[in-house]
């Protein structure tokens, strides 16, 4: 499980949007920074479990589109006052092709 | 000794006075630039940073020492601060740019911050030196006066304002005998009026509290401790402790010894800054504008302008602050702001009910409020000095202002509005379910000391924000005597120091093109922004430029052009015009339902109907279906215009005066995908019976036998407001020309997401009227301009996603792990 799984082509994701990655058990966002840089988060809020994918991402955080809890898409972690982390997976761009470890 | 301010060292940064002022700067300091300075904190008293608000409670036994502390030991030593506690400066070499201890120690700075505070003004008495004399500024004071009580019995407190009270009625819960002694015939004379105060006096005699009005001091008698003081009409009074309470001082020896300018306090510019460069103050010890403060209700204000520019951001301006009073004695309310006695130019509005201990006052000048005394019920206090802070004219609700806003229809809330009386369990925030219970202790554990702390930590008045007013009431009778009014400038997020107002200016002024130009012009905090001011701006440039679009800031309603539920999928609400539908219409809904297994349907309140629970990859496929059937989106998702809801009118009803729904289906194809600041209806009655309830939507049409009356700024939601009436016109084409020019005026000019109802309330129907009614011309380029911007907005957002624009977001990669 701890290879690097070749998920799609960086540009299929829009700057500063996401795509969600589907696999049998779990959903996970893919979110894309002004930079280029890629972030994955599983798709859930820590809060009531609302798909971040579909919230708007700022710097390395999003904003949940449910309750507005601001989550780091670094630690996963949710910023400010609220408490709750939510799992976060690396992830790599090499040659505009999005890789991502499920580990 | 003195670092090189060039290269990357930090800084040396020095505050002399650990008060909540100065700590402020320094906490506001940390969070935008932690790692700019070296600090040092310099202060007198052997304490670390406390809450001086909460001194009073602290004398009446309600609070400990420990429980006012703001900043511990840990806390400086957590933040990497220094700090010399118990250690006075007693003077500032400016040439050499460094301060000296009482020690003899030189300390270099390159930027040095005063807060000295203030301190009890003592009159000049023959004997004013003697034991037990003091005043009430300090936990010293505090600690003598707690002292005293256990040894003595008489207590004296000499001036009857906020202070000299508030130390009173501690002192009355420390079992001592206490008089006040006022050299005016009524208590407060700064803050309430002569009736004010007599209730006020009275309520306090109940408690036990004696009076000796118009009493002035000659001399305190005693030999080594005070036994009583004498008054100029020759009669004396006994007491064992005299408390001064008639005013407080600036602290400027320390400032005015150093050669930098004073006045009655340390003269600052709108940056905070002395005459010295390298020099800024804050706090009670300052003097901006020739006014000083003896209330610590603007220090949140000049901390945040001191640190903006002591990190150089250098773009904040202190503008003044005012102020407001509330006195901190349990079971007295009262709240005074503003100039409560008027003049010659000024009207008063009164409410006087001395059976029930109630007066509201209010002073009028070109109907604007410009000041406010209350006693009794204060639950308004804060409504009314916002709406003077804001300048709103009240002409349109000045026969009803007196009752409160409750009154104007806040349904929610009505006549429990009085929080002191309110039960622990009460529920205040309903959208959140905070109670009473759970919002004070957590100003009270967590510290905080404005609307915006308390909604990040408990939520309430986050959501709907119906229940502001309580919160805040909460917050000032839990802190008591001032606490932070939420400052007259709300800025749009933390990202940016500027207003909704401010930004969209400056996007008009320097025509700020996309996001990117508004948040690298304006300075912003952040590169992105954050879902606040995204959202916002993005609303601001579309509305100045009908083709702009950046979905990825806009909310996920808005991009998915579906309503996002709680479980994560979405609702599809096809446009209906006017609620008119066919047979083969709901044919082909019903064939959509069936083909995509909608779970649920529902008939709105907006005459359409509602499917619940579609798959976000579902949906270009069912919005396909319904764009072949002739449907267009619904807009039920947006900040936009949602629908025009009518009657039967003329052609069934046998009261019918117009044709209310073919009007109804004009202005709606008029109207409909325009983006809006907030969610927008319309409704068109046939006739005054008014069956299609358009008195409470944002335009609507009442139509007679005679024409078309226009109503604006109604809605049903947290808080109903009935429309206002603007005008009656005799044709269709006026209707919509009308209808057209509203709607463009309120995309124009409010704010974003401030609904039709609370913007009319903010800016007055004068203005409205003024350029949508009395201004033909301008109507005229109104409607013009809402047309322009109709143009890119009726592109069915549906059919465009169905021929596959931004087909990526509704289609999730999928992938299989190989175990």
């Amino acid at each position: 499980m701890s290879n690097w799984l070749e998920i799609t082509n960086l540009e299929s994701i829009p700057v500063l949007g996401s795509r969600v990655v589907e696999t049998d058990s779990i959903k996970i966002a893919i979110f894309r920074g002004k930079d280029d840089s890629i972030f994955a988060i599983k798709d859930e809020c820590p809060h009531k479990q609302g798909p971040l994918s579909q919230g708007i991402m700022h710097g390395d955080s999003v904003t949940c589109p449910l309750h507005n809890w601001k989550i780091s898409l670094v630690s996963g972690e949710a910023l400010g006052v609220d408490e709750g982390c939510t799992n976060v997976y690396e992830s790599k761009v090499e040659d505009g092709k999005v890789f991502l470890k499920l580990s | 000794m003195t670092q090189d301010s060039k290269s990357n060292a930090k800084q040396n940064l020095i505050l002399v006075g650990n008060g909540m002022a100065g700590m402020r700067t320094i906490e506001e300091i940390l969070k935008l630039e932690p790692e700019k300075f070296n600090i040092t904190v310099f202060g007198d008293e052997p304490y670390g940073n406390y809450n001086r608000i909460m001194l009073s409670p602290v004398l009446a036994n309600e609070k400990t020492i420990d429980e006012i502390m703001l900043n511990d030991d840990d806390w400086y030593k957590e933040n990497n601060i220094q700090f010399e506690k118990g250690k006075k400066i007693t003077e500032i070499h400016r040439t050499r740019k460094e301060v000296i201890a009482e020690d003899g120690t030189a300390h270099p700075y390159d930027k040095l911050l005063i807060a000295t505070g203030s301190t009890s003004f003592m009159l000049p008495l023959p004997g004013v030196d003697k034991y037990g004399v003091i005043g009430f500024r300090d936990i010293k004071d505090v600690d003598t006066m707690i002292e005293a009580a256990e040894h003595y019995k008489k207590a004296v407190v000499i001036g009857g304002g906020l202070l000299g009270l508030e130390a009173a009625n501690g002192l009355m819960k420390q079992g001592m005998e206490v008089t006040v002694v006022h050299i005016m015939d009524t208590l407060m004379e700064r803050q309430l009026d002569a009736p004010a105060a007599k209730m006020l006096q009275k309520s306090l005699e109940e408690k036990g509290m004696n009076f000796l009005m118009d009493h002035q001091t000659e001399e305190i008698l005693g030999d080594e401790r005070v036994t009583g003081i004498k008054f100029t009409d020759g009669t004396t009074l006994d007491t064992d402790l005299l408390v001064m309470a008639v005013g407080i001082k600036p602290n400027i020896d320390l400032a005015a010894s150093a050669g930098i300018h004073c006045e009655r306090g340390i003269v600052v510019s709108d940056t905070m800054q002395t005459f010295d460069p390298n020099i800024y103050s804050v706090g009670e010890c300052v003097q901006h504008r020739g006014v000083t403060y003896g209330l610590v209700a603007p220090l949140f204000e000049q901390a945040k302008v001191a640190a903006n520019h002591l990190v150089e951001l250098g773009y904040a301006r202190y503008e003044g602050t005012i102020t407001s009073t509330m006195l901190k004695v349990t079971g007295i309310d009262l709240f005074s702001a503003g100039d409560f006695h008027g003049d010659d130019d000024t009207e008063e509005l009164l409410f006087h009910d001395v059976a029930s201990g109630i007066y509201k006052k209010l002073i009028i000048r070109d109907n604007i409020i410009v000041g406010t005394c209350l006693y009794g019920d204060t639950i308004d206090g804060t409504w009314y000095f916002q709406m003077m802070k804001d300048e709103t004219n009240i002409s349109d609700f000045r026969s009803t202002i007196l009752f409160g806003q409750a009154h104007l229809g806040d349904a929610g809330h009505g006549d429990e509005t009085r929080v002191a009386a309110m039960a622990d369990d009460a529920e205040i925030c309903g959208c959140n379910g905070v109670t009473k219970c759970e919002i004070v202790d957590a100003i009270t554990e967590k510290k905080l000391f404005t609307l915006d702390e308390v909604r990040a930590h408990t939520k309430a008045s986050a959501s709907c924000g119906s229940c502001t007013g309580l919160v805040e009431s909460l917050l000032a009778h839990t802190l008591g005597g001032d606490y932070s009014q939420a400052p007259s400038k709300q800025s749009m997020c933390g990202c940016t120091e500027l207003t909704h107002d401010e930004v969209r200016d400056a996007i008009r002024k320097h025509g700020l093109k996309n996001h990117e130009e508004v948040r690298r012009t304006l300075a912003w905090k952040t590169d992105d922004g954050c879902a606040v001011c995204r959202q916002a701006t993005n609303y601001y440039l579309l509305c100045e430029y009908p083709e702009y679009n950046d979905p990825e800031s806009r909310f996920i309603n808005e991009r998915a052009h579906g309503n996002i539920q709680k479980d994560g999928s979405y609702s599809v609400v096809p446009r209906m015009f006017g609620g008119m539908c066919t047979p083969q219409d709901l044919r082909a809904i019903a064939d959509v339902a069936d083909k995509f297994k909608v779970p649920e349907m529902k008939v709105t309140g907006g005459q359409r109907i509602d499917m619940f629970g579609i798959q976000k990859e579902d949906l270009p496929e069912m919005w396909k279906d319904l764009s072949e059937a002739g449907f267009v989106s619904g807009h039920a998702y947006g900040k936009a215009m949602r629908t025009c809801k009518t009657c039967v009118g003329d052609t069934w009803c046998r009261m019918g005066t117009q044709d209310s729904t073919g009007l109804g289906i004009k202005l709606e194809e008029l109207t409909w995908g325009s983006w809006m600041p907030h969610k927008y209806k319309l409704a068109v009655s046939g006739c005054p019976r008014n069956c299609a309830e358009a008195t409470i939507k944002d335009f609507g049409v009442v139509c007679v036998d005679s024409g078309y009356e226009l109503h604006v700024g109604g809605n049903g939601g947290i808080k109903v407001r009935v429309t206002d009436f603007l005008t009656k016109v005799d044709t269709e084409e006026e209707v919509l020309e009308f209808a057209g020019a509203f709607a463009q005026f309120y995309r124009e000019d409010a704010h974003y997401l401030e609904r039709t109802a609370p913007w009319i309330e903010r800016v007055g129907l004068d203005k409205i009227k003024a350029a949508v009614l009395d201004d033909e011309e301008n109507r005229k380029k109104l409607y013009e301009r809402f047309l322009i911007s109709q143009k890119p907005a009726q592109i069915d957002p549906w059919k465009k996603h169905a021929e596959g624009v931004d087909a990526h977001q509704f289609k999730n990669i999928k992938i299989t792990v190989e175990a």
